[in-house]
């Protein structure tokens, strides 16, 4: 069932790369075209060293590419100044705060730096975490530190939010203090949020734009019901000789003995009549999870760039 | 079970839950959104003229991303189960046309899907009618 969703009237995009390409010495990032549009959550999901911390410390200005143009909340981005960044809230795992100083004095320390820090909403967090103010940063535990730089990220109400694996390693429940606090974020349709994982769960549930990202390129956009309803994993039976129809996205994922599995990347009502036409009986046709889909993309998209 | 506990989003409406999603459902967010709006205009828990949170509230509210809840929103009014009006939001029908485009495009996959397993099971079509007749009559004898 595929139904057509009315654009919305105006699209802002935050941010937008436009074929920026940057070579390292073992990594290359390759031609990344992507756009963020303003009041969406946007997922960037990738194996380890897939390019995602690249492409956040690029629009972050933290990196120049070798090529392409990056703008950032309507501005270029070779152009930024550091008043410009006020608007912009950058996380990375890296992060470091003093371990011998309280959370109450990180609060303090952020809030003398920018002047739109929202004291109340650092309160309302403060609790909503679980935090306590007079501990000191040595005593907290990991999920407590990613909290806390969040919160001293969030409380500064920043437009654009670019979050490099924020969910890495929190226990559930803390996860979901966090995404639902994103939520919260974006019932303001200003504020704009891109965030980075290798894992799927952590992407899908509050994204409406997940991107697949691999060895540097971009292999696959959509939201997350879109590419349930679009892949499919199908069985069928098959004597040796039989040669799978021309469907457009059928891939075989094993060609094993008389039952064949084969994926489908885009779906459509009647495939699998097509199938039986073709001399296969049909077995199964399932609906695929978010994680299956991942890494049948990532090693099509491998095969396709090693023919 | 923890699993559970963990995967299951709740939202309140005048203090009473009312939005249930489980990640363990296979099913897309949105169609889940879909059948438990539906559902509590059927039972009548949400009369006509309700107002429903806005998009991005509900969003917010289940911790989903906006997309799934307007294509829930945009699907429910499709079958004339909400109404929406520019910039005043969403709210519950006055006459649901309770969604039978939905439940027979539902009705039409089980059915596919039955038929297929029926053909792997080497039923006759009689076979495959009598058994279907036999489920009717088992509702009906566990509604009395």
């Amino acid at each position: 069932m595929s139904i057509a969703i009315a654009p919305p009237h105006t699209k802002t995009a935050a941010a937008a790369l436009r074929g920026v390409a940057r070579t390292f010495k073992h990594f290359r990032l390759d031609n990344i075209d992507l756009e963020i549009e303003q009041g969406t959550v946007n997922g960037l999901i990738g194996p380890n060293g897939a390019g995602k911390s690249t492409i956040m410390r690029i629009m972050m200005g933290l990196l120049t590419p070798d090529t392409g143009t990056v703008s950032v909340l309507g501005q270029p981005i070779s152009s930024r100044e550091a008043g410009a960044k006020r608007d912009i809230g950058f996380f990375s795992d890296d992060m470091r705060l003093y371990k011998s100083e309280t959370v109450a004095f990180h609060l303090q320390f952020v809030r003398s730096l920018f002047p739109g820090w929202d004291e109340a909403y650092a309160q309302q967090l403060l609790s909503r975490f679980g935090l306590i103010a007079g501990q000191k940063v040595r005593g907290l535990s990991h999920g407590q530190r990613v909290k806390c730089l969040l919160l001293l990220i969030l409380a500064r109400r920043p437009k654009l939010l670019i979050l490099d694996e924020p969910t890495n390693g929190l226990d559930p429940v803390a996860r979901q203090e966090v995404l639902s606090e994103l939520m919260q974020i974006v019932s303001d349709e200003t504020r704009t949020i891109l965030y980075s994982s290798h894992n799927t769960q952590d992407v899908e549930q509050i994204s409406d734009t997940i991107t697949f990202i691999d060895r540097g390129r971009v292999i696959a956009r959509n939201n997350r019901d879109e590419f349930l309803e679009r892949w499919r994993r199908i069985r069928v039976q098959a004597p040796a000789n039989w040669q799978a129809p021309a469907i457009a996205g059928l891939r075989p994922e094993s060609t094993f003995g008389n039952l064949r599995v084969l994926t489908l990347d885009r779906y459509q009502a009647g495939v699998e009549d097509r199938l039986q036409l073709s001399g296969a009986t049909l077995e199964s046709s399932e609906t695929m999870s978010l994680e299956e889909i991942f890494v049948a993309a990532v090693m099509r998209g491998r095969e396709e760039n090693e023919l | 079970m923890t699993g559970e506990f963990l995967c299951v989003y709740t939202v309140y409406m005048n203090k009473h839950r009312w939005i249930t999603l489980s990640q363990s459902d296979p099913r897309a967010l949105y169609l889940q959104v879909i059948e438990q709006i539906r559902r509590r205009v059927a039972v009548g828990d949400l009369p006509p003229g309700t107002e429903l949170p806005s998009i991005r509230q509900l969003a917010a509210d289940l911790s989903v991303s906006v997309i799934t809840i307007k294509r829930a929103y945009l699907e429910l009014e499709r079958d004339g189960t909400i109404t929406t009006r520019q910039g005043k939001g969403s709210v519950v029908a006055e006459k649901p046309g309770l969604s039978t485009a939905i439940t027979q495009r539902e009705l039409e996959s089980h059915l596919n899907a039955a038929a297929q397993l029926g053909s792997l099971l080497g039923l006759s079509k009689t076979e495959m009618q009598r058994r279907m007749a036999e489920a009717c009559e088992n509702l009906q004898r566990k509604q009395k």
